[in-house]
């Protein structure tokens, strides 16, 4: 049994060491939030936090997770970068189709809470691992500056 | 246009599209469907077998509203939501004349059905073709306003009052000489047993409160909390996960599978042989993906195992070389050419291209003896119900589609290639079954934007202005596999859409030549017809400015003269670009117009070319008239999004072949635009009290001819082959 920690629960799971956390969340936990992209963590659309950190969930195995704190999609509206980040994505309707979202959430949540100010580069940088196909990246921009205002 | 030309095949206004959606026009149009939507729209309320829950208390004028009495009012959606806002713009349009705000309606997706939910502009189930507002804008609130009036009749009747006193406001009716007040939900019951009217009064746009708002989406708020469930996240209980991988050459088909190291794996159920891929099926997607990973496969590569894009190329060139199928012609094209001054001639290509969208291709299927359940996102519902169906052998009202909101369609989801092997497969397993294609299946299974082999020549007269055109399309008739009604006479609408010059010409000839390559399929890909024929005509007029000695903005206003909104589009990108004041150095700037999809749009792209060759696009200025307006918020993110989605492509997309097999995986080798490569976009809308045109592809067709013609503005260098990608590397 692998027990993983998914935003503040603790969940005794029958699962392979090496099963990626992506497949863990979305079809052993039913987390569906966190989405599958790639698998080679080169879309980002498995954002997840780990210590508050983003990581690929694609290409982490479960087994490297142990012991630690799992963020997803689902709980980052209960802290406050991950709040200010939902309210800024609606107050500029980011959103498109929206299954490229979740992991831009993440990642945007991640960047705004270890840097309350980023500059324009610091933005392109933190986000350029989320692809969008409906291209929002010109809102997702304006959406962070707007959330790291709102202090 | 594509889509909507189907049912609307004679332009009666000089300068191009004309919708027509006049009362008159969509009874006609609708009779001639079959007299489908007149039912759809006209449900007698008493003996309808049909549509959906029929309850005494329910109140369904249509297909599109029901209210319950407890005062919840759904709206039932005929067009699916993949991201252009369709679910906001649809339920605005019904909202308006129903007087309700849009936070009181709840949504549900449309079964298939093409009587009840035929997109009126094309007589069948489909969301595309950037037809849904164009389709809806006068069916959906008139009725909206059925409903309302209906309601309001109801109260009158109960108050003894003459109904012209009454007014309907959110949600309710309202007696303005007393205050009393009825809810919809209170009168349901009242209103269905009213005779549904056969003429409403539509409000006049200047009257409009919620229409041409930038209302805030409905859909939206699911998508950033992790709620909102795509195709890919339905769960059925007993559910099994399966991983699929086909014939990586098309035409191949499945030899032989050794599963014995697939089957001991933890969690693998069992495998699925069809003719032509082989299945994994598992507790998870982990143990699908390793079982698959796990076989032994032997495939017989099949006729196609030579093709490459090499050989498919060559063969095209050869094609295009003998006279095409006349599709279009004005004036006299020889004698044109032969008075005048000069002629230029050129070659274009544009390259195959999938599509990528972020939601790989998915489907969860329950086959029973019974009967039939998908869950899928798709743009063709009455199409997947179809599909299932033949597989299945059941008769298509056992087969129930549940629609999702789609990541991504693009044009993939007009195809129901995946509901087809997913329903085979399930067919094969005991139990409801997700069928999840990896990104390396969903690049290389896709249905491909046609590659283009296009020969261009034109005549000049002494002045550098063009009197002969001629245009000569050569390759895949995408229609004619996807809609083959509309290829006849040796050509098809979508193929040649876009290739009539907007511009005054007396002399036009465009020919076509089918070539189907050989090794995969071609399909919808955003924009269609127009993506390619734009690029080709937006980049040769360019070469003829240039010919001509005339700056290029100036030459297209010289020759626009008869379509005014064309012209407008162009002057205010122009004006907003600061065309002909100087740029930064280093920068080059580019223009393109179009008419499509029934709007009026001007591109002007500012680029940079690195010393290594790299074009980066720094600015777009893009200027619209797509008429009147739903949600003016949506425009804007259509615009910038399609923008996006074509710099991708232009830059560096494009699928090619070896061996029969497509070259590309996955993100790595088919590259896509990223944030930090992403230009300032800005767009202006022209406006408009005309018809509206559509939205979802009209940002996609002009972006790439302003890059290359920018990029000729800079370097001198004419691209007339995309993707751009390593073409400016120097030697």
């Amino acid at each position: 049994m692998t027990t993983l920690r998914v935003n503040g629960q603790e969940l005794d799971l029958d699962i392979p060491d090496d099963m990626p956390l992506l497949w863990a969340l979305r079809d052993v936990v039913g987390l569906t939030g966190t989405k599958f992209g790639c698998g080679v963590a080169l879309c980002g659309a498995c954002t997840v936090h780990l210590d508050g950190r983003p990581i690929r969930s694609c290409i982490t195995p479960v087994a490297s997770v142990v012991g630690k704190s799992v963020t997803t999609i689902e709980a980052i509206g209960d802290t406050p970068s991950g709040k200010k980040i939902q309210e800024a994505w609606l107050g500029i309707e980011v959103v498109q189709c929206g299954y490229c979202q979740s992991g831009q959430i993440m990642s945007a949540a991640a960047l705004i809470e270890n840097n309350p100010n980023p500059t324009d580069a610091e933005i392109d940088a933190a986000m350029s691992g989320n692809i969008c196909r409906c291209g929002t990246y010109p809102r997702i921009r304006a959406a962070i500056k707007l959330a790291s205002q709102s202090a | 246009m594509g889509l909507a030309r189907l049912l609307n095949p004679t332009n009666d206004r000089k300068d191009g599209f004309s919708i027509g959606i006049s009362r008159r026009a969509f009874l006609v149009t609708s009779a001639a469907a079959g007299g489908g939507m007149l039912v759809g729209f006209y449900l007698p309320q008493l003996g309808r077998a049909e549509a959906a829950p029929t309850s005494a208390d329910l109140f369904t004028p249509n297909a599109f509203i029901r209210i319950r009495p407890d005062n919840s009012v759904t709206l039932v959606m005929p067009q699916v939501e993949m991201g252009q806002g369709t679910y906001t713009s649809m339920s605005m349009l019904i909202a308006e004349e129903l007087e309700v705000d849009l936070a009181q309606v709840t949504l549900e997706a449309a079964p298939p059905d093409d009587k009840l939910y035929a997109n009126p502009l094309t007589g069948f189930q489909v969301t595309g073709g950037s037809t849904s507002v164009m389709a809806y804008w006068e069916p959906l609130r008139r009725a909206g306003a059925t409903a309302r009036v209906m309601l309001i009749a109801a109260a009158a009747n109960d108050w003894s009052v003459n109904p012209q006193s009454c007014r309907a406001e959110k949600g309710a009716v309202v007696d303005p000489a007393t205050g009393r007040r009825l809810k919809y939900g209170e009168l349901a019951d009242a209103a269905a047993k009213l005779p549904v009217p056969d003429k409403v009064a539509l409000k006049d746009p200047k009257d409009f409160t919620l229409i041409g708002t930038p209302a805030k989406r409905i859909d939206t708020p699911d998508k950033v909390n992790g709620k909102a469930q795509f195709g890919i996240d339905a769960i059925v209980p007993g559910m099994k996960i399966a991983a699929v991988a086909a014939c990586p050459v098309f035409g191949g088909k499945l030899v032989n599978v050794d599963d014995s190291k697939a089957m001991v794996i933890k969690g693998v159920r069992q495998v699925v042989r069809l003719d032509d891929a082989v299945a994994v099926v598992g507790d998870h997607m982990w143990a699908a993906m390793q079982g698959l990973a796990a076989l032994d496969i032997d495939w017989d590569d099949g006729p196609n195992a030579n093709v490459s894009t090499a050989s498919i190329v060559e063969q095209m060139e050869i094609a295009s070389q003998k006279e095409g199928v006349v599709a279009h012609k004005e004036g006299d094209i020889a004698k044109g050419m032969t008075d005048s001054a000069r002629k230029v001639e050129a070659v274009y290509e544009v390259p195959f291209l999938a599509h990528a969208a972020m939601e790989p291709m998915n489907c969860t299927v329950h086959v029973r003896e019974d009967g039939c359940n998908i869950w899928v996102g798709n743009q063709v519902v009455s199409r997947a119900q179809a599909a299932a169906a033949q597989v299945t052998g059941l008769p298509p009202e056992k087969v129930q589609v549940h629609n999702h909101l789609i990541g991504g369609g693009f044009g993939r989801r007009l195809d129901v290639d995946g509901i087809t092997q997913a329903v085979v497969i399930a067919k094969q397993v005991d139990g409801p079954v997700k069928v999840i294609w990896s990104r390396e299946e969903d690049i290389q299974h896709d249905v491909y934007k046609p590659y283009f082999f296009d020969r261009m020549a034109a005549g000049l007269d002494a002045n550098g202005a063009p009197i002969a055109w001629h245009h000569r399309i050569t390759g895949s008739s995408v229609w004619a596999r996807w809609l083959p009604p509309t290829f006849k006479n040796g050509f098809d609408p979508d193929t040649i859409e876009g290739a009539k010059p907007p511009y005054e010409l007396p002399n036009i000839l465009l020919d076509y030549v089918r070539h189907e390559p050989p090794g995969l399929t071609t399909g919808n890909w955003r924009g269609v017809g127009p993506t390619h024929n734009i690029f080709v005509v937006e980049s040769f007029i360019d070469e003829l400015a240039a010919a001509a000695k005339k700056d290029p903005v100036e030459y297209r206003r010289g020759l626009l003269g008869k379509s005014p909104r064309v012209l407008g589009a162009l002057n205010l990108a122009a004006e907003k670009a600061g065309w002909g004041q100087p740029l930064a150095p280093g920068l080059g700037r580019g223009v393109s117009v179009q008419l499509a999809m029934g709007t009026y749009l001007s591109q002007i792209a500012e680029v940079e070319v690195s010393k290594d060759g790299e074009v980066s696009v720094r600015r777009v200025v893009c200027a619209l008239d797509c008429g009147m307006v739903v949600n003016p918020d949506t425009i804007a993110a259509q615009i910038e999004g399609g923008i996006i989605f074509g710099i991708s492509a232009a830059l560096w997309g494009e699928i090619t072949l070896k061996n029969g097999r497509v070259e590309q995986n996955n993100f790595n080798d088919y590259r896509v635009l990223r944030i930090n490569e992403t230009p300032l976009i800005e767009v202006h809308l022209v406006k408009s009290t005309e018809a509206p045109g559509g939205i979802g592809e009209p940002g996609t067709i002009g972006i790439a001819p302003a890059m290359t013609n920018a990029i000729f503005a800079l370097t001198g260098k004419r691209i007339r082959k995309l993707p751009i990608k390593d073409q400016l590397r120097p030697v």
